[in-house]
Order: C-alpha cells, then structure tokens, then sequence
C-alpha cells in the first residue's frame, strides 16, 4: 500500500471519528444494532447452517469432475445442451466466484458461443451454493426456491436473447489449438454415482439438522422433526464411513484445504456485511437501524413497478460480496420491502455490479453490455413483481 | 529453461498457486521462466477455463484445482528432466 494511501485512511478514520455524531440515540443503537444481528448469525446460521455448507462447496470443487461439465460447452456441443448446462454449472464451476470471467471468455471465443456464454456469465454467481442454502436458511424456503429457479430462467431467457439480438455479428474465434473443452476425458478414479452420494448425505445433513419445528403436530413434516437429530447423527455415521472407505488420504487434504480457502475468504466479508447491515437497517422489526423503516417501506415496501424497478437498479450497480446480500436483504425486508422487490434484489443484486459491468464492458464493448444489464434489470424486476403478487 | 504460466485473476487460489510455484522452483533449484496470465483473453487462448491454471512449457497442467506442493515437485521434476 502506497504511503499516500496510508496518509489518506488515516486522515479519514481521524474525521470519522471526530465527527461521529454518537450523542444521538439513533446512532447508539445502530451500532448495537449491528453487533446484535452479528451476534444472531454467529448462534443460529454459522454452526448448522455455513459450516456443512462450505464443506460442501469445497466437495464440489475438489471431486466433481469438471471436465465431465465443461465438454456440453464446447464448440461443438449441441445448442440446446450448452445453454442448459450454462445455466446450471454456475454451481459447480464457478465455486470461486473469480473463475467466472475467465470461463465466460472461454465458451464465448473457443466455446459454444455467445449466449450460452452470457447464460454463464449470468448464472454462475446467481446460482452459487453457498448463497442458495444461506438465502433459503435465512430468507425461507420460498425466496431461496425463487431464486435459483429464477436464477436458472433468466440465464438461459438472457443468453437466448443475446445470441438472437447479435446473431449477425460474427464472434473471432480465437486460435485454433487443442479444443479446451475437450479436456478431462482423462479423469479416472472413482465413480461418480460416489460423489454424488457423499454430496447428497452432507446435503441431507445440512437440511435435517436445520429442521424447524412445524406448525402442526401430525404429517410427514412434524414426524421428521420429531427424529430430524437421530436423522442427522446417523447421517453423520454414514458420511464417516464413506470418508474412511471411498477417499484416500491426500484428497481429503485437499477438500479440507478448498473448504478452508472458502471459509477464509468468505467470512470475513459476510461477517463485516452482517455489521453493515445491522447499522443501516438495523434488526427485523425493531426499526432501529439508522435509516428508518418508514424510508425504506416507502421506497420498496409492497409490489409496486416502482419498488421493483428501484430495487432491480440499485441492485445491479451495488457490489455485494459473495453472501452479503443474505443479510442486507434480510434487514431491508424487516424493515419494510416487499418480497417482490426482494427477490428481484436477489436477482439482479448478486450477477451485477459497477465493476463488474465495466470489466464486461472490455469483453463484449458497451452496445452488448447495456443491452445484458437492461435484459437484466427488466427481468429481475418483471419476476419481482410476478413472484410478489402470487406470495407477497 | 522451464517456461510456466500460471493463470489467474488475483483471487486467493491464485496467489497461492503462483506462491507455491516459487517456492518450489527455489526448493528444487530449477531455473524457470515464470509469468503470471491476468488476460482473460490470453487465458482463453491458452486453454485455460478455469483458474487457477497451470501451464508448463506450453502444455495446461492443470486448471480449476490449486495442486499441493508434492504434485507441483513431481509435475516440475518431470518437466525438467524432459
């Protein structure tokens, strides 16, 4: 870091903190706010809730074959293929969300093209693990269902967009060479139906140890709930027998590293995002938070075109880092938005940002990407709206 | 002389793999022409999809994984030896 740099944060910290205006109630309980929300997802989400959840990233990254996924987005693969694929291998290729644009300029200039790229390009952070089973944790079942459903949707409505709107532009291929999709025809080992079981056990961990309580007494969900513990624990079991007898020593190293390389990226950032959130927005229904929830009811709150349309803009120009926009959306509808615009935040939140838009800009020039950022800020906020009126 | 590329766009696992690369190199005292790829388009064009990539004489070694340091001596040993 430059010593100007230096110079200039310490000089800001300085005028912060000679001008933070403590004296007031309102700001005294925001910064609680904010150590309260804290202190709530370090109870209720991290233990049962991230923690299996990184581990199941870092399986996913480390034992699914990504060959066996990157070959249906060659230039030879079929069409209809590609753009399915693209649409949901975000989960599995795009585990490290900085993996995205090098992938996206691979299928674009080597690969199947335009819009299965764009279907990539939109869905790999829209459809990320780790923010499907925090959203659903946190946000309920129905919004995280809507969003990777959505996520899935637009990806491939966008990308067919694209490539019709543009057909007549004629991609450069770049130089001929070895097909890089072609690779991973190599990957021997172990059968896949291993790793598909040994992800579906911790995945069936994650779902019963987070049982809740249901309303009624009787019915498949109360008895699930009544037993969702011995559930997990033999679970549990199962995992640990599969991990002695299917895995070898040095590839569960490597899991263990790639979960702990999520862990240590991701954290930090959700964690100072939960602060942020508590802050400004303060803890559902409490109002407290330093913006008040009249602002923010007013300006998101039920289903409007406006609150949607608001929510799709400002989402798809902020920058939310990989989680954070689980519990900002968590504090803005306590405070006021409607799920409409909540989903269509999730929506066009996470896929897009300023800097984002402009690393995009390099690839595809402006008339594309305008094009890409309207497709998508129109999307987000027609599903917004439509997902509001049917469970608003 | 060893020519490797690592590939990678300033994520952890990327620094991690261009870190370890060096101190393998340094480990086993093999002289290496080491670049570091940032262009996506460059990245393509080598046939990387994935990053973090490897690429050791022209040849994509590995891509999407962050190898351990043995396979990075095993890969470099054998490359050296060729």
């Amino acid at each position: 870091m430059k010593e100007r740099t230096k110079l200039l944060l310490l000089v800001a910290v300085l005028a912060a903190a000679y001008f933070l205006p403590i004296e007031h109630v309102r700001v005294q309980r925001a910064f609680l706010e904010g150590l309260f929300l804290a202190k709530s997802y370090a109870r209720h989400h991290v233990l049962l809730c991230l923690v299996p959840a990184f581990f199941i990233a870092g399986a996913i990254g480390e034992f699914v074959s990504q060959g066996a996924v990157l070959k249906y987005l060659g230039a030879t693969a079929k069409r209809s293929i590609a753009y399915g694929v693209a649409s949901v291998s975000g989960a599995i290729l795009a585990v490290c969300s900085c993996t995205v644009l090098p992938l996206f300029a691979g299928i674009y200039k080597r690969g199947a093209g335009l819009g299965p790229a764009i279907a990539f390009l939109y869905s790999g952070p829209a459809i990320n693990v780790l923010a499907i089973i925090l959203t659903a944790r946190v946000l309920g079942l129905k919004l995280g269902i809507a969003r990777a459903v959505g996520a899935v949707t637009f990806a491939v409505v966008i990308g067919i967009i694209m490539a019709e709107l543009f057909r007549k532009e004629e991609t450069e291929r770049l130089a001929n060479g070895p097909d890089p999709f072609a690779v991973g025809a190599t990957e021997a080992g172990r059968a896949v139906w291993k790793d598909t079981l040994f992800m579906a056990v911790m995945i069936g961990i994650l779902v019963f140890a987070n049982w809740g309580a249901p309303n009624a007494e009787v019915g498949l969900f109360a008895l699930i709930w009544r037993i969702h513990w011995p559930l997990t624990a033999g679970l549990l079991v199962v995992l640990g027998l599969m991990i002695f007898k299917w895995y070898e020593k040095q590839e569960l190293t490597g899991w263990v590293q790639a979960t702990w390389v999520f862990a240590k990226q991701i954290l930090p950032l959700l964690f100072a995002g939960v602060l942020a959130a508590g802050w400004i927005m303060g803890r559902p229904g409490l109002n407290a938070g330093l913006i008040p929830s009249s602002w923010v009811a007013s300006t998101v709150g039920g289903n409007s075109l406006w609150a949607n349309l608001f929510a799709a803009v400002s989402g798809a120009f902020m920058y939310f880092a990989t989680l954070t926009e689980v519990p900002i959306l968590q504090t803005l509808i306590g405070a006021g938005m409607g799920q409409g615009p909540a989903l269509t935040l999730l929506l066009a939140g996470p896929a897009l940002s300023l800097p984002n838009m402009l690393v995009i800009n390099r690839y595809l020039g402006p008339k594309k990407t305008i094009t890409y950022v309207s497709l998508v800020v129109v999307m987000a906020t027609i599903t917004g709206m439509a997902y509001g009126a049917m469970f608003g | 002389m060893l020519e490797i590329k690592v590939a990678g766009s300033g994520c952890t696992s990327c620094n991690v793999l261009e870190a370890r690369v060096k101190k393998v190199l340094e480990e086993l005292r093999i002289e290496a022409m080491l670049m570091k790829v940032s262009d996506f388009n460059e990245m393509a064009r080598l046939g990387i999809l994935v990053t973090p990539g490897l690429i050791i004489n022209g040849e994509v070694v590995s891509q999407g994984k962050l190898p351990s340091e043995s396979t990075l001596k095993d890969w470099l040993e054998r490359s050296e030896s060729r």
